[in-house]
């Protein structure tokens, strides 16, 4: 698979190079098209393998895995993720932290870190998506998945903390590989090393699916939606460029700067959403009711309810990556004697990526009605192929997110596609690193080694912009599910380790042992 | 009993006025000066991966280049004009430190230096002279 993405790539990159002003763009067009084709043809088994229903129905396997999962953590745990918010809060205002720890990474860092790595396109095109195949009633289940999640993500945070290495030079890092490895060991069990294996090789292919292509790719759409069409691979060699300057070149300021003016577009982004939504504060009860009466009837959608469900729990579990371990990763680096603090300010994360801004987005979609109703008999209608609901402007991903909020606010697409640039690059360079950690775990740490790594990872940007949304989003899932798949075997096994913890964690803070500084 | 006088240094000339004002007061009532260096750090600010992963090892480094670069020589200096001296390098918000140090010491007074920026910048960027007066728990002078 990989020698004919590559040369296709390089053909890319050769033809940047050459490439004069009077380039047609029908050559350019048709290049992508081949990019693409290359591309949906090498991955399709991989897709279909993740993707493939149990048999006799249309319901596949991974989304019923991964709600298991989060069920299981949620009951073992006993509803840990409503139990401990308070207490979690607090971790994060440092309530906790020992003032003579200034200047290691605080839980507020750790939990900011990986929230960039989460929060961004899964919220902005990814719930676009969710509606546009799903209707109002995906929103529902996305909405429970990420409530359940919250505990895979406490159980796999609490592990990367707990077997996180710590360098002789004073690094620090860590991950479900980490876990997956000594934590088997150390339970007696047989097993683990290939398990970590395995993960790190899902974790290099989500990098570069979930993590680079689809960032790349609906970045491009974001921008050719806003200054018209032009090829994607001429958005991918710039993207590629300043990712390669970032992570090759070692230009911190760039990644200071994005990873400075990230949350500020996130909240303006928030922000805006429900300025919409107040601006239209009769519409927001009849859009809940729309959001409830999908769920359970599906509106008319295509595949129903059961379509509802498995779009919401996809996107829920893409855009916030409970069970997946990719959080583990960046949760690893805080300072902090007892792993369990982390695992407990990590259960946020799904509710503030999820549950808050990715309702926001389905909620301004809704209620801008971009999707097209029978006024008659208040099912939705489907689009030529049958596959999604018509909407206003036959926009769907990011463009149909874009529509939604251009509607009531004509400027705000030029700063959507601002923030879609800058959240697509602040997680492709969140997942370089994971990539890059799972990458070393497999070949050993070493410059040239970890170059490799990287150039692949640019290249693969490039392949993400000029593939069309179709091959890119579906690869994209099935890597990142297939991290989970690896990762949930390795919770079950280990999670007496984190319940002891919790235990023994919760006892102390109860008898005032663990106390308040200051 | 002697009492303990808070310095903010941070190698630069207004320190530097601001230490010298403080040794000739210590000396005159026989008391020590706990020699304070702040790192400027906020536990909410905005890191990449690489960073964190690296944050542990780099707090290390800073510590070890400040003691070396700001405090070991005029720490001999003081010590050789026969001073009582303590050092205290911390990571943290600079007013708030001086104020933790001065009362962990139980310091009589802080002293410290300023580098007399327009008022504008102060409005913009918040006067550390401005914030210690307003917070701190002991007198304290700013040396001009």
């Amino acid at each position: 698979m990989n020698r004919n993405v590559f040369s296709a790539a390089l053909a890319a990159a050769g033809l940047a190079l050459t490439s004069v002003p009077a380039f047609a763009q029908e050559q350019a067009a048709s290049l992508d098209d081949k990019v693409n084709q290359i591309f949906a043809n090498s991955t399709g088994w991989f897709v279909s393998l993740i993707f493939s229903n149990f048999p006799g129905t249309t319901f596949p396997w991974i989304v019923a895995w991964l709600v298991i999962g989060a069920t299981v953590f949620t009951l073992y745990f006993g509803f840990i993720q409503f139990r401990a918010v308070g207490h979690a809060i607090s971790l994060v205002k440092g309530d906790y932290s020992d003032p003579n720890d200034a200047g290691e990474v605080s839980h507020f860092q750790a939990l900011a870190t990986a929230l960039s790595g989460t929060v961004g396109l899964g919220n902005i095109a990814g719930v676009a998506v969710a509606i546009g195949i799903g209707g109002p009633g995906a929103t529902f289940w996305m909405i429970l998945a990420a409530l359940m999640g919250m505990a895979s993500k406490f159980t796999e945070c609490t592990l990367g903390v707990k077997y996180r290495n710590e360098y002789p030079d004073g690094r620090v890092s860590g991950g479900p590989m980490y876990y997956l490895s000594k934590g088997f060991a150390e339970r007696g069990l047989p097993g683990g090393k290939i398990l970590a294996v395995l993960f790190s090789i899902f974790c290099i292919l989500g990098a570069l699916g979930g993590g680079n292509m689809f960032q790349a790719n609906q970045a491009h759409q974001q921008i050719s939606g806003v200054v018209g069409d032009y090829p994607g691979w001429i958005t991918g060699i710039v993207f590629a460029a300043i990712v390669f300057a970032v992570i090759v070149g070692g230009i911190k300021s760039i990644a200071r700067v994005t990873e400075k003016v990230v949350p500020f577009m996130g909240v303006l982004y928030v922000g805006t959403a429900l300025l919409i939504i107040m601006m239209n504060y009769h519409l927001v009860g009849w859009a809940i009711g729309q959001i409830f009466a999908g769920a359970f009837t599906g509106l008319g959608v295509a595949g129903g309810m059961v379509g509802a469900l498995i779009q919401g729990f996809k996107r829920a579990a893409f855009s916030n990556e409970a069970g997946v371990g990719s959080a583990a990763i960046a949760h690893s680096a805080v300072k902090t004697k007892e792993p369990i603090t982390e695992g407990l300010v990590s259960l946020l994360e799904p509710f503030i990526d999820t549950v808050v801004v990715c309702t926001m987005t389905a909620l301004v979609i809704i209620i801008t009605q971009q999707l097209v109703m029978d006024p008659e008999t208040g099912r939705y209608l489907l689009n030529e192929a049958g596959t999604a609901v018509k909407t206003v402007g036959d926009t769907s991903g990011v463009g149909l997110t874009s529509a939604a909020f251009g509607s009531k606010i004509s400027w705000f697409p030029y700063i959507l596609a601002l923030a879609v640039v800058l959240f697509a690059f602040s997680t492709m360079i969140t997942w370089s690193y994971y990539g890059l950690k799972a990458w070393t775990y497999l070949f050993g740490e070493g410059e040239t080694k970890e170059l490799v790594f990287k150039v692949i990872f640019c290249i693969f940007v490039v392949i993400g912009a000029a593939a069309q949304l179709g091959p890119v989003i579906d690869f994209s899932d099935a890597a990142i599910f297939a991290m989970a798949v690896v990762n949930i075997i390795g919770l079950y096994f280990l999670m007496p380790i984190v319940k002891r913890e919790l235990n023994s964690y919760m006892s102390r803070l109860k008898s005032g042992e663990i106390k308040k500084f200051e | 009993m002697s009492g303990k006088f808070v310095v903010g240094y941070d190698g630069s000339v207004s320190a530097r006025r601001a230490l010298e004002f403080a040794v000739d007061r210590a000396r005159a009532q026989n008391g020590t000066i706990v020699l304070t260096h702040v790192l400027e750090w906020s536990p909410y600010s905005f890191l990449t991966p690489t960073e964190l992963e690296e944050r542990h090892k780099r707090r290390k480094e800073e510590l070890t280049r400040a003691e070396e670069a700001i405090m070991t020589t005029v720490v001999a200096e003081l010590k050789d004009a026969g001073m009582t001296v303590e050092t205290e390098i911390r990571y943290g918000n600079t007013p708030e430190i001086l104020g933790r140090v001065a009362k962990e010491h139980n310091a009589v007074q802080i002293i410290i230096g300023r580098d007399g920026q327009s008022a504008i910048g102060a409005r913009v960027f918040g006067s550390v002279a401005g914030a210690l007066v307003q917070t701190a728990p002991v007198p304290c002078t700013i040396v001009p």
